[in-house]
């Protein structure tokens, strides 16, 4: 993601040796630098108009949650600006008896760090096994769960629903019960830190085992200091999936409010209750759950950028 | 036809010739397909006749502590000083026989089996004020289901318990030294270190997805729908009724709901995957164009919306749209229109509405994964075409886009299946309306298969249908994953530009 990229340049490379500059007579060269001009300033202005549309959703956002749901109430108005600005929504949020904003967030925050523990060590395991050992059913393993991620993902959600019942894990437990279901089946997810592992040369494991560490040692001490943007990608991932979670969420917690995530939380304030009343205080939460979410995102970035092209080049 | 005819047509004439020999070698794809079915069930019952053979052959050669352990798994193992291995079979039969035969025959998995050809026949009834519970198709279905796993299992394992009796024996007979039980948990990390890596999350995939996956089809073929809901009703096997419902061809059922369904979630797809590819290609190249200065500024912008979860984003701007939301009030009060605009009232509006945001939620990833190609493309690729006098626009189409496709042919694919399983954009934003008295089953103009799919199951409990859906979308993204892996490869040859 640096700027020092190696990206055409457009002027003509002027190759003195060849003779190319006196082919070019300098008016000619003046105007090519004038429509240079002219394209980099529609680009700018391109970009530029692009970012407004990008970030004016989440300016209006923010705006919108500084209007007080006591005094300037309703989901629509038409001015942009509170008229005075007030922290009432955020104070209500945080402070008010019936809210449950804040255990809402406390489960979403549990789900996200275990699912960043739990899912990160299933997916390096199944995709460094994968990647670098050789077995009988290794490839029966790799086409099945081809087969498997082309049948929609809520189809399933009655029979994990009742499966989850039998363990006693749905409406009050629902927060374990979640946990399960993301972590269960995060191993099909191996692809993209797979083609991570196939890209480490195998020299090094190689070498490792001639002295004599075990395939667990290579795996620890070998693999993993390299892997860290794959780690750390994987991580990120994992961590931030369960924020946005609507479907599976509320529909193990179904009619159990202290087990909600922020994303069944907020959504019904938006669909199903006084959406009118409700709206301010929706775009405060969505304020305060996108704010260290979209931070830990950028600081990240890097990382993202990497796995994501790594994927897609690799299929 | 030569190559060098082929090589004189056009882009598009090839990309029909491609089509068509993939059409036209269906039938011989079809029957080498079905030729290899069939030598995979020749196979698999020649393994089945060798395997019992071998079952009698070893009983008849083995020595006394063999033979016990085909009734007593692990007996073998455990009589030549594998404890480690021995107390793991034994423990295993053990659990396999306290559930195939609990003591309380109602959840015993021969109960379950038994049952699972009627799914149950005991309603449940009223007995004054109390309700006498009879039987659960929903439980006997799944468990039995995972009987099926379970006899399966054990199978195998009590082959692999006498098939290394038989191992040990002939080692024993050599002279060679059986691996202790010590020597077995090394190997797990060592050379059998696969097995350690991959035991939990095989067994979380089984359980979590393979099983509910079965489950799922197999209530396609059941009458599990609202009227059927245990514990209170019954319900049963009805065979392809439900595909039947489905596919029906009339025109006002569940089967033109379905067309019209399928239709927009193809439309969709395409839309989503190749609209977001070109732009998001575009605005990398835009950011990547030498003289473009805070580029880094310009990516962090557009990456927000993948930083900001969607259900905040999505939400925000779907109310945005709404017919009092922002946009329509601020055109109004600026007196350009003096109706609100149909957003999301309108089919056609809401479709292109739901496409035109989407583009803001696709460019962002589309332009990251375009940088990073788009800087690996050698430079002097460029330099020689400049000096060969092609602008801009030439070296796009000449240079950019064949390498892009190139590199991107499979991601392409992927993502295409993963527009039309995209649930968030459809569901956030319009959750599927407007609604049709056209559509049955309460879909609505802008719903996927898979929203229908979930509107079905939470809203209708029509689990019969919505499980048909989910085969139906497994069956349209295996079709297109399949035609389009098997024309990769001439695109590849074809984009071959160097």
């Amino acid at each position: 993601m640096s700027d020092n990229n190696k990206i055409p340049e457009v002027d003509i490379v002027v190759d003195e040796a060849a003779g190319v500059i006196r082919e070019i007579k300098p008016e000619k060269l003046r105007s090519k630098k004038g429509h240079e001009r002219r394209v980099n300033t529609s680009i700018y202005v391109i970009l530029i108009l692009m970012s407004i549309i990008w970030l004016a959703p989440f300016v209006f956002l923010v705006f919108q949650s500084f209007r007080s749901y006591l005094t300037e109430s309703g989901a629509m108005v038409n001015y942009l600006l509170p008229k005075q600005w007030s922290l009432d929504n955020y104070v209500w949020l945080l402070t008010d008896p019936s809210s449950d904003f804040l255990r809402w967030y406390g489960n979403t925050v549990i789900i996200a760090l275990f699912c960043a523990v739990l899912q990160t060590i299933m997916v390096l395991s199944v995709s460094y096994t994968l990647s670098r050992m050789r077995f009988k059913g290794r490839k029966l393993i790799m086409n099945l769960v081809l087969v498997l991620g082309l049948f929609p993902g809520f189809l399933t959600m009655i029979t994990l629903y009742f499966l989850l019942r039998q363990l006693n894990l749905t409406q009050s437990g629902a927060i374990p019960g979640l946990i399960l279901i993301y972590v269960a089946s995060s191993g099909m997810g191996y692809y993209i830190s797979k083609g991570f592992f196939d890209t480490i040369p195998k020299s090094l494991d190689e070498s490792a085992r001639i002295d004599g560490a075990t395939r667990a040692q290579v795996f620890r001490m070998i693999i993993m200091p390299l892997a860290k943007p794959i780690v750390i990608y994987t991580i990120l991932m994992a961590f931030m999936a369960p924020w946005g979670d609507y479907v599976f969420a509320s529909y193990v917690a179904f009619g159990s409010k202290p087990s909600y995530n922020v994303a069944v939380g907020l959504y019904q304030w938006v669909n199903v209750n006084d959406y009118q009343g409700y709206f301010t205080r929706f775009c405060a939460g969505g304020v305060l759950v996108a704010v260290p979410i979209t931070l830990l995102f950028l600081a990240l970035q890097k990382y993202y950028v990497e796995g994501v092209t790594g994927g897609a080049v690799k299929g | 036809m030569t190559d060098l005819e082929y090589f004189k047509l056009s882009k598009p004439e090839r990309m029909i010739r491609g089509i068509g020999r993939f059409f036209l070698n269906l039938p011989k794809k079809l029957a080498g397909g079905i030729k290899k079915l069939g030598l995979l069930i020749v196979s698999l019952f020649k393994g089945i006749g060798t395997n019992i053979a071998d079952l009698f052959t070893t009983f008849k050669n083995g020595d006394w502590k063999t033979r016990l352990s085909y009734l007593v798994m692990g007996f073998g193992s455990c009589a030549r000083g594998q404890w480690g291995r021995g107390i793991l079979f034994f423990l295993f039969q053990t659990v396999f026989n306290l559930y195939m035969f609990f003591p309380n025959a109602q959840f015993s998995g021969c109960y379950y089996l038994g049952k699972l050809s009627t799914l149950g026949t005991v309603a449940t009834y009223k007995e004054g004020r109390k309700t006498v519970y009879g039987d659960n198709s929903f439980f006997i279905l799944l468990y039995g289901v995972l009987t099926l796993f379970f006899i399966i299992a054990f199978i195998y394992t009590w082959r692999m318990n006498i098939k290394q009796n038989k191992v040990s024996e002939e080692l024993l007979k050599n002279g060679h030294k059986l691996k202790t039980t010590k020597d077995d948990v090394n190997s797990l990390m060592d050379s059998q270190f696969h097995k350690t890596m991959l035991a939990l999350p095989v067994l979380g995939v089984t359980i979590f997805t393979i099983l509910p996956i079965l489950f799922m089809i197999l209530v396609a073929f059941t009458n599990f729908d609202a009227t059927h809901q245990p514990p209170g009703k019954l319900f049963t096997w009805v065979g392809w009724d439900n595909f039947r419902q489905l596919l029906a061809t009339d025109t006002t059922s569940y089967g033109s709901t379905f067309r019209h369904v399928l239709l927009w979630t193809l439309i969709w797809a395409f839309f989503a995957t190749f609209l977001n590819y070109f732009l998001g290609m575009l605005v990398a190249i835009m950011i990547n164009k030498k003289g473009i200065k805070l580029k880094k500024m310009w990516r962090t912008i557009l990456v927000m919306t993948i930083a900001i979860p969607q259900f905040v984003s999505l939400l925000y701007v779907s109310k945005m749209f709404a017919a009092d939301g922002l946009i329509n009030t601020y055109l109004m009060k600026w007196g350009w229109i003096s109706a609100p605009l149909p957003f999301w009232t309108d089919p056609t509006w809401a479709r292109i509405t739901i496409i035109v945001i989407n583009v803001w939620i696709g460019i962002p990833y589309l332009m990251l994964i375009a940088t990073g190609i788009l800087m690996n493309i050698p430079a002097d690729l460029y330099e020689s075409a400049r000096i060969d006098g092609a602008n801009a626009f030439q070296m796009y189409r000449k240079i950019t886009l064949p390498y892009m496709l190139f590199v991107t042919g499979p991601y392409l694919l992927t993502s295409f299946t993963g527009n039309i399983n995209n649930f968030n954009v459809i569901f956030l934003l319009s959750g599927g309306k407007p609604l049709s008295l056209e559509l049955a089953g309460n879909a609505g103009h802008t719903d996927l298969l898979i929203t229908w799919l979930y509107k079905m199951t939470v809203n209708d409990t029509n689990y019969k249908l919505a499980a048909v859906i989910g085969i139906l979308v497994f069956i349209v993204s295996a079709v297109i994953n399949l035609v389009v892996y098997n024309m990769i490869p001439s695109i590849k040859n074809e984009e071959d530009f160097q």
